[in-house]
């Protein structure tokens, strides 16, 4: 990956950078339409949402690790604990999830 | 306004980035874990840290390259997740005092992200750009030491320990995303419609084509378009960042 990692990070990096800075240099408007207001609004949650499932089924030693982790992750976070609280909890049910033999 | 001055100083801004910069250390720990468990190594996911600044557009920039995915890919990928950061960029223009000057903004933009836009735009002053460099300054610090710590400690422990911690990541979206939804129904709708477009794609063999990054964007893309189309923004009190 070595060669390619820095044509992915210059990619990577642009893309980002441009993003921000670019309408932080030159736009003075602000956004009217409610639909894409609605749109911005809604793209980070949908962004997570479809990058955490069903990815974290398959990002652990086996399914079950997965699986543990997501629900205490549903579980802590619908009961509003902090991010750092529901990482822990999502880790420590991974890990002893990765021990269940399948 | 009577202390303006006082409010626009490096140092005030410094401290107001502390909580940040504590809060990021531990979401950067997870994604240094991740990115190594994902074949970078430590550097690698030291200076993806401290280029991009972004949560969710570098869990999916290091997929794509553990995927060894197309530019083209990447370039979507960090165009549709990141997308948000212009809509913030736009508002907090409307905020800045005049000594953010083009320089300023061209170099200063690099650090908007949600948590820093979020105090910016909470001041009761206009920012100014010695503030708002000290504002960044301690978040940047904390993304790029929590990133080096979880690189280290990943490449160091069992595979079995930091495969569990590199799930902790996700754990942290899921966190962002479930206390916002139970609260608000249009976010929730359109939270069902991304799980239920991203099963699809990866369960129905006719969309076997997309990558696994490819198909979050498309998922998440459709899933937004549909609620802006169906559930407009009418309050705008109602509004959340992340």
């Amino acid at each position: 990956m070595n060669n390619s990692f820095w044509i992915y990070l210059l990619v990577m990096v642009l893309t980002t950078y441009l993003i921000r800075a670019l309408p932080f240099s030159l736009f003075r408007k602000k956004i009217k339409s409610k639909r894409l207001q609605a749109f911005f609004d809604y793209i980070p949650y949908a962004v997570l949402t479809s990058m955490t499932v069903p990815a974290i089924f398959y990002s652990g030693i086996n399914l079950w690790a997965g699986i543990l982790g997501f629900a205490v992750a549903m579980f802590l976070s619908y009961k509003n604990k902090s991010l750092l609280f529901v990482a822990i909890g999502t880790v420590i049910a991974a890990f002893v999830g990765g021990f269940i033999p399948f | 306004m009577a202390n303006k001055n006082q409010d626009n100083t490096y140092k005030r801004g410094f401290n107001d980035g502390l909580a940040i910069g504590l809060g990021y250390l531990s979401v950067s720990f997870s994604f240094g874990i991740m990115a190594v468990s994902s074949g970078l190594t430590w550097w690698q996911a030291v200076i993806i840290s401290i280029s991009n600044l972004t949560s969710a557009g570098q869990v999916a920039g290091v997929g794509i390259m553990a995927a060894s995915g197309t530019l083209i890919e990447m370039f979507l990928s960090q165009l549709v997740i990141n997308i948000r950061y212009s809509l913030m960029a736009i508002s907090l223009s409307q905020k800045v005092d005049s000594s953010m000057n083009l320089p300023s903004r061209a170099i200063l933009g690099y650090g908007i992200t949600d948590e820093i836009f979020g105090v910016a735009m909470a001041a009761d002053h206009d920012v100014g750009r010695r503030y708002f460099a000290g504002l960044m300054t301690l978040p940047i610090l904390g993304w790029t030491l929590g990133t080096l710590l979880g690189a280290v400690l990943g490449s160091i422990l069992p595979e079995n320990l930091t495969v569990a911690l590199a799930i902790g990541i996700y754990g942290m979206f899921v966190a962002i995303v479930l206390p916002v939804a139970k609260k608000n129904k249009r976010i929730l709708t359109v939270v069902l419609m991304a799980i239920m477009f991203a099963l699809i794609i990866r369960y129905v063999p006719f969309f076997s084509f997309l990558s696994g990054g490819f198909a979050a964007i498309v998922s998440a893309v459709l899933a937004s378009a549909i609620g802006a189309f169906i559930l407009p923004v009418d309050d705008i009190d109602d509004k959340e960042a992340v």
